[in-house]
């Protein structure tokens, strides 16, 4: 199967080694795409949103004509999996960090074909960032480690269509909807596959 | 539940990867450089080219600047602090700077040593101009690496020269035996395992941006193209008589980079006219020179 992984920005090189690996645990043919043009997009059967800078991503998306053929992908059910910004690109809402004093609007490109609402930096800035053992649902071989850095969380669910997977604190951190998959933390970053082949398994 | 681990340091440098760092020194450049795209802001109290013209000491900056560009972007915020100045990187990390940059910019403080990184919560990145100086920064726990270039000159040819003397050393490491290996490991000054890992990975362990005299939209994709993984610009864009629109062209220059068509495009309108004005490394005397401070 081939898989896009959108390249503008982000650790794109970590989510393809992941999405190897678990294509080589479920025995599938993997072949992953680095996806910065449109046509990068055609007859792909799966799309990653990797981690990176929400803003960066979004904007660089919009510029270069890749948010059009996404929808269409997410129209006709090709599964998307977001991870940290990935998550924020795929909610349909997005608010500003906790931080106290903080004097920003968000305007971002957002896709919105999540029906759940993000807080950006929710846990705080980088120095509060932190790994931790998390129990994910539907998620076979015990708990996960999950690394969060500077990571948004959901806070609030907008539809009975979205299936919570996991939380962590005050928030959801995991969530499914269709083919729709986000997690506020960074499976690639660790030799723990699973997720990435739960959202192969989609295909 | 862990702060500060390897992972999250090292980690939070990987969500940079293909972006750009623009240097800043106020509240009105964070966001002009937050709007072009950029992935990060580093907060000066003046840029390079300023604080090369302006001489005697350069410091941390005023954390109550930090704070406040902190307070007006949601990008993440780095800082510099001096050489071995450990008060000023605990201060940095105290008011939650994202990552501080270890830097021969500013006036070094301590002509001996670096700081301990390993100390601390937030992630470092240091400047090194070869792979020794970059496994020494490692080793003292930097989680990740750019070329000190030459700073403040407009001038790519010292970071392209860092750039190259890097991936040739690791490239000659990867060919080494093991008895070979530990001689490395010796006249680096650092441990065995490290050494190992790079020439088993072909590359250096972390993130390793260009920096240090990068100001055109194809400089940015020339560092690229010889294997950084990310873009600092310093003094080029603010030194640059069209600020917005150099940011903008720069991030798309450095998400392009290889796309010749695309930087053609961005480069449009901003030659020399409008690039901040360049010094050529051989009109820097050698005690002027920032990125021999610090090895």
């Amino acid at each position: 199967m081939k898989v896009a992984v959108i390249a503008v920005q982000g650790d794109v090189e970590e989510h393809e080694w992941a999405l190897e690996r678990a294509g080589e645990e479920l025995g599938e043919d993997v072949e992953v795409v680095w996806a910065r043009y449109p046509e990068d997009l055609e007859g792909v059967d799966a799309v990653v949103l990797p981690g990176g800078e929400s803003t960066t991503i979004g904007k660089l998306m919009e510029r270069h004509g890749l948010v059009k053929p996404l929808l269409e992908l997410a129209e006709s059910e090709v599964p998307i999996m977001g991870t940290c910004a990935g998550m924020v690109l795929l909610a349909r809402e997005v608010v500003p960090q906790a931080h106290p004093g903080t004097k920003v609007d968000i305007e971002q490109p957002l896709l919105g074909l999540m029906d759940v609402r993000v807080v950006r930096n929710a846990f705080g800035r980088q120095r509060e960032s932190f790994e931790v053992d998390l129990e994910i649902k539907g998620l076979e071989g015990g708990e996960f480690r999950a690394v969060f850095i500077r990571a948004p969380a959901v806070d609030k669910v907008l539809s009975d269509d979205v299936d919570v997977l996991a939380e962590y604190g005050d928030y959801i951190v995991a969530v499914e909807q269709d083919h729709l998959l986000a997690t506020a933390f960074h499976p690639e970053l660790t030799d723990d596959h699973r997720l990435h082949a739960y959202f192969l398994e989609k295909v | 539940m862990k702060t500060g681990t390897w992972r999250v340091k090292t980690g939070f440098a990987r969500m940079l990867k293909g972006g750009v760092v623009m240097d800043v020194t106020n509240v009105e450049q964070a966001q002009i450089a937050e709007d072009a795209g950029a992935v990060a802001v580093m907060v000066l109290e003046k840029v390079p080219a300023d604080i090369r013209k302006a001489g005697g000491v350069a410091r941390m900056c005023d954390p109550a600047k930090i704070e406040e560009i902190m307070d007006h972007v949601t990008i993440p915020v780095m800082a510099k602090c001096r050489i071995g100045h450990v008060a000023e990187a605990q201060v940095l990390e105290a008011i939650g700077v994202d990552m501080i940059d270890e830097s021969e910019v500013l006036t070094p403080a301590d002509e001996e040593r670096h700081i301990n990184k390993w100390e601390f919560d937030v992630p470092f990145v240091c400047g090194a101009r070869n792979l020794g100086e970059a496994l020494r920064r490692i080793a003292e726990g930097a989680a990740m690496i750019r070329t000190k270039g030459e700073a403040g000159t407009g001038n790519v040819a010292e970071a392209v020269r860092h750039m190259r003397i890097m991936r040739q050393e690791i490239s000659e490491l990867t060919k080494l035996d093991k008895e070979e290996l530990y001689q490395k490991a010796k006249e680096y000054g650092v441990p065995f395992d490290l050494v190992a890992e790079v020439a088993s990975l072909g590359r250096l362990p972390v993130v390793n941006f260009a920096a240090g005299g990068i100001a055109t939209p194809a400089d940015a994709a020339l560092m690229m193209q010889l294997g950084a993984d990310g873009i600092f610009v310093g003094s080029g864009i603010f030194k640059s008589d069209r600020p917005q629109e150099m940011a903008e062209a720069i991030v798309e220059a450095t998400a392009y980079y290889d796309d010749p068509e695309v930087v053609a495009e961005v480069s449009k309108n901003l030659g020399d006219e409008v690039a901040m004005q360049g010094i050529d490394i051989s009109e820097i005397p050698e005690e002027e020179r920032m990125q021999t401070r610090g090895d």
